[in-house]
């Protein structure tokens, strides 16, 4: 008997740690309780993309979204939706704001704005199968290549569909292929980036852990285009799903003769082996990633000589982020022409961002190059949680920057240099490689982190620099010290200790830094630096001159009093202030106004978390 | 796992498309069988049975079955719809799994509404 019902409960590694592998395992007892396991299918898929709803299910043919499942309301779901045919709106999803659920999937927004490409077969298939990829569509773009396209031809389309390196430098992927395809050297090599080091990204682990064999497809149609005979999988190892997957998607290519000698009958061999990253965020850059596969410690070197003429063992090496593979086969089935009309001018295409930080709808998403900073962040990311402001959006990890409110309308494309326009307040802002460059911060791998008025700028610049001085390899002075020294200040500042040639010599450390370091580590650390003195002055200038900080963050600066008529009326003087101050330092009796002593008040924030009436005011 | 050959691609593709085309909720013909508690006590679990049993035996790739509650008319029951992309529903009542057989290959493959099981053509006004 054929199923009449899928169920595609998401297994991606948000889900699962919020136990969807226990909804799952719920679903199918109850199924198998009620005689339904023969008409009903429970498939585990790869990230959904919502993950701020986890552990979440779609219901097929219907179309229907359950979130925040656990398995106590499963017996109620089978019953009612499966059995009876009456969808649960409790479980649905309801928009904030929303007096009812949406059923349907295709009718949330945060699903209907998106458009995936590089995620085509997210939560639709079941990423261990190969044969549910191949039910989509799967490995016909490589058969495609293989047999009705000659090599040239092949770079020729991935040229003309204008596709970028999705890793962050935006670096015409056609040309690439190019270079390598003319380069003198044998064996050739292909490989595919999946060190993700930036904080709060999660586009590659979540392709991974979702259709791993459009990875490997796309590669595959690589190496017959560039010539390359083995291909290399860099993945980080705190990545386990992913690189669970990623191994289970190669051994069933290699059963089915897609990979090793002779593939299809056509002569050509291609193998692919997958090596995990130590847990070095320098490894990210290509050079050093290189010098990682070859066992060697992972340090920068210098380019050129690049590693499309001089990569892995010395040969010429194609390396293209994960997202960028996935981009690949799309454009061989349907062409060139139809992957130009997604996108603007210079920014051809889709590019899957990770929206975390105060945001309402948290998750993964997927979008045509041109969409406004606004529309990702309020249509489809549901705006800031609690009626909070938006303050900046933090684009492109610790190599990114901050771009702030008044940018918000502009689209995000790529721009030609000849096109450069200047940057003014009510500007919509492109999300383009070239415009974002210009404002100061690179576009990145795509992991966007919503700021709201109570983050503290300096901080997130602090922040960032601790992670970048943590991981430079040491190996150049400028970024070695550099990052150091900058962070110094950083702390400083934030201790309220800092001064202003404390501010003008971050600035100018940030400038030397970022023009006369080795590698992409050393030249875009400065950047949270840079944008935040660019574009949040006024909260440097208010930690150094005015020791305060504007959004309460840095404890350091804040000055904690009680308000005597709030503590008496609605407290009654309860003590329990008093109580709980590690520092005895509030002093009051039982229903009279409490006082913090100022001299002793360490600025822990221990009474404002205690106070049921909000009588602490925070300055 | 014997290596493929480009013809092995397409049928792979094409036997595991069939299970998997109901994700994509696209389909030629959609029957909805009405399992309400009046559906359900009529024996609508039986006509689902025999339902799910033709997509089966016919090979069908473009059906879609799915169910519903109550439809209104518990008199009537088992009853399912089948809807045609771009028809109106129609409504049969009474079912048997008999009845499933013929309306299977009158309309569902056969494309002409089986109109000695049929209760009506349409849906009812909801506003």
């Amino acid at each position: 008997m054929a199923y009449r019902m899928h169920l595609m409960v998401c297994a991606g590694t948000g889900c699962v740690s919020n136990r969807s592998l226990e909804v799952r395992d719920a679903l199918q007892k109850e199924l198998l309780k009620r005689g339904l396991e023969d008409e009903i299918q429970v498939v585990t898929t790869g990230c959904n993309g919502f993950c701020g709803v986890g552990p979440l299910m779609v219901v097929h043919p219907d179309g229907i979204f359950y979130q925040q499942l656990t398995p106590k309301e499963i017996p109620l779901l089978v019953e009612e939706h499966f059995l009876k045919g009456r969808p649960v709106p409790r479980l649905m999803y309801t928009p904030p704001e929303a007096p009812t659920p949406l059923p349907k999937m295709s009718d949330i927004p945060f699903f209907s704005r998106q458009r995936l490409v590089a995620l085509r077969n997210r939560g639709l298939i079941d990423p261990e199968k190969i044969e549910e990829y191949i039910a989509r569509d799967g490995y016909t773009a490589f058969a495609k290549a293989l047999t009705q396209m000659t090599p040239e031809g092949i770079i020729a389309e991935v040229k003309r569909a204008g596709l970028r390196g999705r890793g962050g430098a935006g670096f015409i992927t056609g040309v690439k292929w190019e270079k390598v395809r003319n380069a003198r050297g044998e064996p050739k090599y292909i490989i595919c980036n999946g060190d993700e080091g930036d904080p709060g990204a999660f586009m590659d682990r979540s392709i991974f852990e979702s259709d791993p064999h459009s990875v490997i497809e796309g590669m595959l149609i690589g190496a017959r285009a560039m010539g390359a005979s083995h291909g290399v999988v860099y993945i980080r190892n705190e990545y386990p799903l992913a690189v669970q997957r990623i191994l289970i998607a190669i051994d069933q290519a290699r059963e089915y003769g897609l990979l090793g000698e002779n593939i299809l009958d056509s002569g050509m061999d291609f193998d692919l082996s997958v090596t995990r990253g130590a847990g070095a965020f320098v490894c990210g850059e290509e050079t050093a990633l290189i010098a990682s596969v070859e066992g060697r410690l992972g340090d920068p070197r210098a380019r050129p000589p690049y590693p499309a003429e001089y990569g892995l063992w010395g040969k010429p090496t194609c390396i293209n982020n994960v997202e960028t593979w996935a981009n690949v086969s799309p454009i061989i089935t349907q062409g060139a022409e139809w992957y130009r009309e997604i996108g603007t001018e210079t920014s051809k295409g889709t590019k899957v961002f990770s929206l975390v930080g105060k945001i309402n709808n948290t998750g993964l998403v997927e979008v045509p190059m041109g969409i406004t900073l606004r529309e990702l962040i309020y249509d489809i990311g549901g705006g800031i949680p609690d009626g909070k402001k938006f303050k900046a959006v933090q684009t492109g990890g610790p190599s990114g920057g901050c771009i702030p409110a008044g940018m918000m309308d502009q689209p995000i494309v790529y721009e030609t240099r000849a096109e450069k326009r200047t940057v003014s307040e009510a500007l919509d802002l492109p999300i383009d490689y070239e415009s974002l460059t210009e404002v100061g911060s690179m576009m990145g791998s795509g992991g966007m982190v919503v700021m709201d008025e109570d983050t503290c700028m300096v901080d997130v610049a602090r922040y960032f620099l601790a992670f970048t001085q943590d991981e430079s390899c040491g190996a150049c002075t400028p970024c070695r010290e550099g990052t150091m020294l900058m962070l110094n200040i950083l702390t400083k500042i934030t201790n309220g200790h800092g001064t202003m040639d404390d501010l003008r010599a971050l600035e100018e450390i940030a400038w030397i830094v970022k023009q006369t370091s080795l590698c992409g580590l050393g030249k875009t650390a400065p950047n949270p630096v840079l944008t935040t003195l660019r574009y949040f002055r006024d909260e440097y200038l208010a930690h150094i001159e005015a020791h305060k900080c504007p959004a309460h963050v840095c404890r350091e600066l804040n000055t904690y009093t009680i308000d005597p008529v709030v503590c008496v009326e609605r407290g009654h003087g309860c003590g329990v202030c008093k109580r709980e101050c590690p520092e005895k330092a509030i002093f009051g009796e039982k229903k009279q106004p409490h006082r913090i002593d100022p001299a002793l008040c360490r600025k822990c924030g221990v009474c404002v978390d205690v106070c049921h009436f909000d009588a602490v005011i925070v300055d | 796992m014997p290596k493929l050959k480009l013809e092995d691609l397409a049928r792979i593709r094409d036997e595991a498309r069939r299970a998997t085309l109901l994700r994509e909720g696209a389909g030629r013909v959609k029957v909805i069988v009405h399992m309400g508690t009046c559906g359900i006590a009529a024996g609508g679990r039986k006509v689902m049975e025999a339902v799910l049993r033709e997509v089966e035996e016919r090979n069908l790739r473009d059906v879609m079955v799915t169910i519903a509650g109550c439809a209104g008319l518990c008199s009537r029951e088992p009853m399912a719809t089948v809807e045609v992309l771009g028809e109106a529903p129609v409504k049969y009542v009474e079912l048997t799994e008999g009845k499933v057989k013929e309306i299977f290959s009158e309309h569902v493959v056969g494309g002409k509404i089986a109109e000695q099981y049929a209760l009506a053509v349409g849906s009812e006004r909801t506003h």
